[in-house]
């Protein structure tokens, strides 16, 4: 019997919430590491019983935990996530140069084919690997070696590696994103990077079109057509036909085209999902109103999506990695909000109900589709 | 027998209930003491000091005998009293907010 699995980072700790294919009634376990701040949790494609989570406090630092058996018990593996050579310097807020300095790990991407091996993308921004189940972490210094590195700055989050894109066609092709640096991509697994923001424009920056510098929130690419990749940037949701070698906004008709997540629809790679939020100093949904923008266009024509959303005085946000997608015939779509709740729709948008409505803030949703 | 006392998150983490006894070779001090437990707490590396420089975490303190040793010297011997099992080495972690 099929069904899903959603894996959520909160605040205060992880939860797995798991339903059957109509995804109505849901199984709800967790607060697991309760207290914690856990930004991610990530199952392996290749082992659906295999997950990674990433929890961390400004007080004992960050832990990685792994579960076997689908999110039932947990172990901690290794947390030694040190820099490779010489560390550096990258812009401070102030314009200082200031060393790179491990703070937390962001985001969990286990590989498309093996459960043992899993890249962590990190604050400071780096990239790293575990090839034996998150024991033992390296890091590929490549990227953080690149020479616009010197010149990278944090966003108000921090200087945070967020997204990493795998891509099955291409194994040694990886795009990631960093905040405020931009995305970089590698067609040799890691050994070389370029960036990948031709067509960004950015007013907050000295060259508004400049190589590096873009804050870009987070990307998405749908795996049977992995040369088309989505943005949703600080400001402006872009798109790419060319792998990132260039990309052109496709905002058009959004109420506001800042916001953070972006999915891609599971069976339809020209389908897009985000959540509008009115502006970067206001970090709330426009009138009020939490909207889910769907493009069946892949851009450019957006409808709103509100059946069973607030449409008053709601004023949470969506965090970038707090929208997932299952791989059921008629989609799930879920994303979670700063305000505890996690919302669910089981067609594709058209309708959504609360899974959950008061965990603490959610950072991560993600999901499985458990055949 | 050193005995020691984590907060109550490293407790969770490490999977104790209670005081933790960990056994020293050589002089009782606080690197002697965090390199037996996280000998035996795996877990417990990089929560306590970092792991490559051994530097203490910023909001973690080292408390014994009603003292603050927190930035004695990481080879300094602890007091007579922690050597003997007779007071608890306490890991402490910052008490913060508002």
């Amino acid at each position: 019997m099929s069904g899903v699995r959603v894996l959520v980072g909160t605040h205060k700790g992880a939860f797995v919430m798991t339903s059957d294919a109509k995804r109505k009634q849901w199984d709800i376990s967790g607060p697991h590491f309760t207290g914690w701040d856990v930004y991610h949790v990530k199952g392996s494609p290749a082992d659906p019983n295999r997950l990674y989570a990433a929890q961390n406090t400004g007080w004992f630092g960050q832990v990685i935990q792994r579960s076997d058996d689908g999110g039932k018990s947990w172990n901690p593996v290794g947390n030694k996530f040190a820099y490779e050579g010489a560390t550096g310097t990258h812009l401070w807020y102030d314009g200082t140069p200031r060393p790179w300095e491990f703070k937390r790990v962001w985001h969990l991407e286990p590989s498309l084919t093996d459960p043992d091996l899993v890249y962590a993308g990190v604050e400071d921004a780096a990239l790293f690997r575990s090839t034996d189940g998150g024991q033992n972490w390296e890091e590929l210094p490549a990227l953080r070696q690149h020479e616009t590195g010197p010149s990278w700055a944090p966003g108000a989050g921090g200087m945070c590696l967020h997204t990493i894109l795998l891509d099955k066609k291409h194994p040694d092709r990886m795009f990631i994103a960093i905040s405020s640096a931009g995305v970089f991509k590698t067609e040799d697994g890691g050994k070389s990077w370029r960036p990948a923001n031709k067509g960004l424009h950015s007013e907050g920056i000295p060259d508004p079109n400049a190589e590096v510098g873009h804050c870009v929130h987070r990307i998405a690419m749908h795996p049977a057509r992995p040369d088309t990749l989505f943005m949703q940037k600080h400001w402006d949701v872009m798109r790419s036909d060319d792998a990132g070698d260039s990309w052109r906004e496709v905002s058009d008709n959004l109420p506001s085209d800042f916001g953070f997540p972006i999915d891609v629809h599971p069976h339809e790679p020209n389908t897009i999902y985000v959540v509008p939020i009115k502006s970067d100093s206001e970090h709330v949904p426009p009138d009020g109103k939490l909207r889910v923008y769907r493009s069946r266009t892949g851009g450019n024509d957006w409808e709103a999506l509100t059946n069973g959303l607030p449409q008053s005085d709601c004023y949470v946000n969506v965090l970038r990695d707090a929208m997932a997608v299952d791989t059921l015939e008629s989609p799930g779509i879920y994303f979670g909000t700063t305000g505890g709740q996690v919302y669910g729709s089981a067609d594709a948008g058209d309708s959504w109900a609360p899974i959950v409505r008061d965990l603490p803030a959610v950072y991560s949703v993600e999901v499985q589709t458990l055949r | 027998m050193i005995r020691v006392v984590l907060p109550a998150h490293l407790r969770n983490l490490a999977r104790v209930g209670g005081e933790l006894k960990v056994e020293v070779t050589g002089p009782a001090t606080q690197a002697s003491v965090l390199d037996a437990l996280e000998a035996g707490y795996p877990m417990l590396r990089g929560t306590i000091r970092d792991q490559v420089t051994h530097k203490r975490r910023a909001f973690i303190r080292f408390y014994a005998c009603e003292q603050d040793l927190s930035n004695e010297p990481p080879d300094s011997p602890l007091p007579e009293a922690v050597a003997s099992g007779t007071e608890p080495f306490l890991v402490i972690g910052a008490i913060a907010g508002g």
